[in-house]
């Protein structure tokens, strides 16, 4: 199991997107998932190891990185990653459920089973909201567990055992935040683009809608 | 997830690439990527933990690491080659919203489609003109782009390309100047060299395509101006010709690139 599983989730959604949905997944892949891979996980491999404080006090380290980094940064990116991806479940599910009907009749029911439409459009719609808000979810909770997206050189630290105040120095500060920043700023591209694509299918649907019911009204 | 996933996606763009376009994916793959994944994180791979400062002081050896190296060689090369191979979506994205209309078209029953059935649209190839050729040009233009941003930020970042062996380092909690060792230097200076001489030759090529697709432009622009009345069939069969050619070529090309599947 590994990040090929979603992967080939991704693609099989791919299918019943919109194009603006389809951008979504190239970024989702391109820019999030395997920048993910090959850069952030070896950054943050060894943060525990390098993380270093001025103490010989047996415990104090490992007691003060678990304070100031309840969750990794890493883990919780691999998280909203894997959150952002599923609703998309939601779809494909929808779109098997309907082929099933089909097949279970043994007749046409709809145009294409793929095509968004009617239920289909309200399944798509919801798992736009669901990614919208589980993006801005995680966004907020990386702000607020560490304060900001900033990752300081230096922290102090003064839990038991530490004897008093004590120095911690954190590997790789600088790189770390530029990924963060990276990271934030593919979520806000996300969530612009979830924001569109919800616009341009209310939109769409509103426009045939009306048209509709402006030729029967003619009629 | 890795490399490879975006050789699979690149891959499709190769059908509807000029033949330097096609040269250009051959090096970013074999002489970029490759040498990335099978040297160069491996050189890199102990970069941390074998960087030593000559001093006891707890903290001292992190700081002056992060001071030296914001961002490592290893993390700025793998950006550059995702942003570098990024533009080429563009292009396939365009071809598929072509296909896709054809496709629309061919199922409306148009009688302008002059298509048999769907494979046949799915197996076409796209000549680089019309607005293909403003997206592929587009493209072509934003990675050398990239190329020179990533570049200059490399210049920048570590004053030159050389790696030193030695780095005084004076930044807190260091009790003084430091000195500090940098694990194997001359390994990490070499590839480095390799990297930018291997960006430079893609430069090279990207500006060699850019020239090309221009000259065709405007030798196709004033082939126009000069025949304004043709017989269509005589265009149409020095067009199937050409379009052979193009095959050729483009097959002779993708045979020494093997596993690029379109």
């Amino acid at each position: 199991m590994s990040w090929r599983f979603l992967c080939d989730l991704l693609s099989g959604v791919n299918k019943y997107s919109t194009g603006i949905g389809r951008v979504w997944v190239a970024v989702v892949f391109i820019f999030r998932l395997l920048v993910y891979v090959v850069a952030a996980e070896n950054i943050w491999k060894y943060e525990h190891d390098e993380f270093e404080c001025n103490i010989k006090q047996p415990g104090c380290e490992n007691v003060c990185f678990d304070h100031f980094f309840p969750v990794s940064h890493v883990r919780l990116w691999a998280l909203q990653l894997i959150m952002v991806s599923t609703p998309s479940l939601l779809v494909v599910f929808h779109v098997a459920y309907r082929e099933n009907r089909e097949k279970h009749h043994n007749r046409r029911l709809y145009r294409s089973p793929g095509e968004i439409d009617g239920g289909l459009l309200c399944t798509y719609l919801i798992s736009l909201i669901l990614k919208t808000g589980f993006e801005i979810v995680f966004l907020v909770l990386f702000y607020k567990l560490y304060n900001g997206f900033k990752v300081p050189h230096l922290v102090k630290c003064d839990m038991r055992p530490c004897p008093n105040t004590v120095d911690c120095y954190i590997s790789k500060p600088t790189e770390k935040m530029i990924f963060l920043y990276f990271l934030v700023a593919t979520s806000c591209l996300c969530i612009v683009l979830n924001l569109s694509e919800l616009s341009y299918l209310i939109f769409k649907y509103s426009i045939k809608c009306y048209l509709k019911r402006h030729i029967k009204r003619c009629q | 997830m890795d490399w490879g996933a975006l050789q699979t996606i690149l891959g499709g763009v190769n059908k509807h690439s000029t033949s330097i376009g096609k040269i250009w994916l051959t090096v970013l793959f074999i002489f970029r990527i490759m040498i990335l994944v099978v040297a160069a994180e491996n050189v890199w791979g102990d970069e941390q933990d074998d960087f030593i400062c000559n001093t006891l002081q707890p903290g001292c050896k992190n700081v002056c690491y992060d001071h030296f190296f914001p961002i490592s060689h290893i993390r700025l090369w793998a950006l550059q080659l995702i942003f570098v191979s990024t533009p080429a979506l563009l292009v396939a994205m365009h071809v598929a919203y072509r296909r896709h209309e054809k496709k629309r078209q061919f199922r409306k029953g148009d009688q302008k489609c002059e298509y048999k059935d769907i494979e046949e649209i799915r197996r076409q190839r796209f000549r680089i003109e019309g607005s293909l050729w403003w997206t592929y040009t587009s493209s072509i233009f934003c990675r050398l782009v990239f190329e020179a941003v990533f570049m200059y930020a490399f210049y920048f970042m570590y004053d030159g390309f050389r790696m030193p062996r030695l780095m005084k380092c004076d930044a807190w909690p260091c009790p003084n100047v430091v000195d500090c060792f940098v694990s194997r230097p001359t390994e990490k200076t070499v590839f480095t060299i390799f990297m930018i001489a291997v960006s430079s030759i893609c430069i090279l090529l990207n500006v060699a395509e850019l020239c090309y697709l221009l000259t065709k432009f405007f030798l196709r622009r004033s082939r126009k101006a000069g025949n304004p009345k043709h017989h269509p069939n005589h265009e149409n069969k020095e067009e199937t010709k050409q379009n052979e050619m193009n095959e050729l070529i483009s097959d002779s090309c993708q045979n020494p690139v093997i596993g690029f599947s379109s």
